[in-house]
């Protein structure tokens, strides 16, 4: 398949213009496309629950507990949200969260980069074998590393701190893996000249490869932003002391103790929610675009 | 003069390959060593030979945990796939409100697994959650959902297709638009109906994307184990126990580390096997999706 980076979604729709075809008279009579009957249903249905969570978060506890149960609210009320402050370490998680993610791309990025360009484009010793191997770990799934990386973190003293929800996704075989194929894309006479001319690898790297990877830098840190941020099978094994918690462990098991108080649930929701959700309708149309170009590509 | 550019090249691939080996080749050796021995975490483990591995061969939880993923996994693939392909298809025309829809169908996948599982509690929830109030509109019954044990992993199957099914609308949508226009132009001057021409010229040049997507859902659904811990739990009566959640119980409640590696490795084996023959299958058919 061939490489198509920048190529976003919509550029496509206007490309294909097809009118549409003539088709049955039945059809021809609808004043709008027929599919419209399809999408609009779906996109409903796919909105209602996070329309149900929003609304739900400013509902008065009466309004939650009548029956039958109120979809849009009496009363607005930041009820919710005020007990959540006030019961729960909502902002400590966030923080964590917002550490751990900052961390995880940061670190992505740098060091996915430097493998994926040396395996690349460096030719040394050992290179196919390591390659052959980083990227043959992409088969070995979580559950099996759980239990060992949990014996491993607690003998380096890493259980129950925020390290331990750092430390996994600080490089990944998939952003190794990732960024070696969009290097091994571009054209090679750039660095070439440069390299003629005296620029170390590293320079080369730096000054000529990396402005031209910017998709492929935006894609490894959508994916690394959304795993990290919404991991929670490892902070949930190694980590028990709550001022550690990340967002989605703490409101995982805050929803233990508060079963059904919905209005606090679904603030917590909104809260653990709304800095990806916003980050994507930001850049939603370069969101789509690299998720549909990684997700080909792997 | 090799071994500098031995060292360079380290230099820049040593750092994330010895970080990626350290925490997967490694643990994933000691998980091996770990599945033949007993061991609580506290005491000094004894040496168990293969008897965990034959243990679970006669676990009746375990084989239960086996079948619930099994369901799982039968019916979220084909549905993930299908339906994606059918809403990457619509969303592919020049329709008004097309930017609301592909919106609207991606953003579940941005939500957490335990944001998703958590929302769900309260949507099916079976008193003050919407699905009911919306069957109640419709003059259904209302249903028990997440709370029975017939309809408990139904449920999450729906609620897994809602926040995933983003993912394969986005790669079949990519690819749909990597098919040459002149191929479909070709195809309907020829008189070919739409319907034709979706099932003769797009399927086939999608038969890589749906090898890629079918491994990848398959994966998925297997591992499922966040939105089984923030909904269910495993229950009730033990319903909606999958593997996953079987491992992570054994483990990390009843700290039987070795037969919970046991576990993670037969099910380790059992993806490996699957994922091996569905790229030989394609490969034999000749569509190179890998």
């Amino acid at each position: 398949m061939a490489l198509s980076l920048q190529r976003s979604t919509d550029a496509a729709v206007d490309g294909v213009t097809a009118k549409q075809p003539a088709g049955p008279r039945w059809r021809r009579r609808l004043p709008f496309s027929p599919w419209h009957l399809l999408l609009m249903p779906t996109a409903l249905l796919f909105l209602l629950p996070l329309a149900q969570m929003i609304l739900a978060s400013f509902m008065s506890d009466q309004d939650l507990n009548r029956f039958p149960p109120r979809f849009f609210p009496r009363t607005l009320t930041l009820h919710g949200y005020t007990q959540l402050f006030d019961q729960s370490s909502i902002v400590r998680w966030l923080i964590n969260s917002t550490i751990v993610s900052t961390v995880a791309v940061l670190s992505h990025l740098v060091l996915c980069s430097l493998a994926g360009y040396g395996f690349a484009r460096l030719s040394f010793r050992g290179r196919t074998v390591g390659f052959f191997l980083m990227v043959s770990t992409i088969m070995i799934p979580t559950q099996l590393l759980m239990i060992p990386t949990f014996i491993m973190f607690a003998k380096v003293g890493l259980i129950d701190t925020l390290g331990a929800a750092i430390v996994p996704w600080l490089a990944s075989a998939f952003g190794v893996f990732l960024m070696r194929q969009f290097f091994l894309s571009l054209p090679s006479e750039l660095e070439d000249a440069a390299r003629i001319d005296g620029c170390s690898s590293f320079g080369v790297l730096w000054r000529i490869v990396l402005p031209l990877a910017k998709p492929a830098l935006a894609t490894l840190t959508v994916f690394t932003l959304l795993g990290s941020w919404n991991d929670l099978v490892w902070p949930l094994i190694a980590i028990s002391n709550e001022d550690h918690y990340t967002v989605q462990l703490g409101l995982a098991n805050f929803q233990g103790a508060r079963r059904t108080d919905w209005s606090l649930l679904m603030s917590g929701n909104v809260m653990a929610t709304a800095p990806l959700l916003i980050a994507f309708l930001l850049a939603q149309r370069h969101f789509v675009a690299t998720m549909s170009f990684s997700g080909l590509k792997s | 003069m090799r071994l500098r550019r031995s060292l360079t090249g380290w230099a820049f691939a040593g750092p994330a390959t010895v970080f990626v080996l350290a925490l997967s080749i490694f643990p994933s050796l000691w998980a091996f060593y770990l599945s033949r021995r007993n061991w609580d975490g506290i005491s000094p483990s004894t040496s168990a030979g293969w008897s965990n591995y034959q243990r679970l061969v006669d676990d009746p939880q375990l084989r239960s945990a086996v079948t619930h993923t099994l369901v799982f996994t039968a019916i979220f693939v084909p549905v993930s796939i299908v339906l994606g392909l059918l809403l990457a298809t619509a969303l592919n025309r020049p329709i008004r409100f097309i930017a609301f829809y592909r919106t609207a169908i991606f953003v579940p996948f941005v939500a957490s697994a335990a944001a998703t599982g958590i929302l769900a509690n309260y949507v099916f929830s079976p008193q003050f959650g919407i699905a009911n109030g919306m069957l109640r509109g419709l003059h259904l019954p209302p249903q028990q959902f997440l709370e029975s044990d017939h309809q408990a992993l139904l449920t999450l199957c729906l609620i897994s297709l809602w926040g995933e099914v983003g993912f394969t609308v986005v790669i079949y949508l990519a690819a749909l638009q990597d098919i040459p226009q002149n191929l479909v132009e070709a195809a309907a001057i020829d008189g070919a109906s739409p319907l034709r021409t979706f099932w003769h010229i797009k399927v086939p040049h999608l038969a890589p994307v749906t090898v890629f997507a079918s491994v990848w859902q398959t994966i998925t659904a297997l591992q499922l184990f966040d939105l089984v811990y923030t909904t269910t739990k495993g229950g009730p009566l033990g319903a909606t126990q999958t593997v996953v959640y079987y491992v992570y119980y054994q483990a990390f409640q009843l700290t039987h580390y070795g037969y919970a590696s046991a576990v993670a490795y037969i099910l380790f084996g059992f993806t490996l096997l699957i994922t091996i023959g569905v790229v030989l299958y394609s490969r034999r058919v000749q569509v190179e999706a890998f």
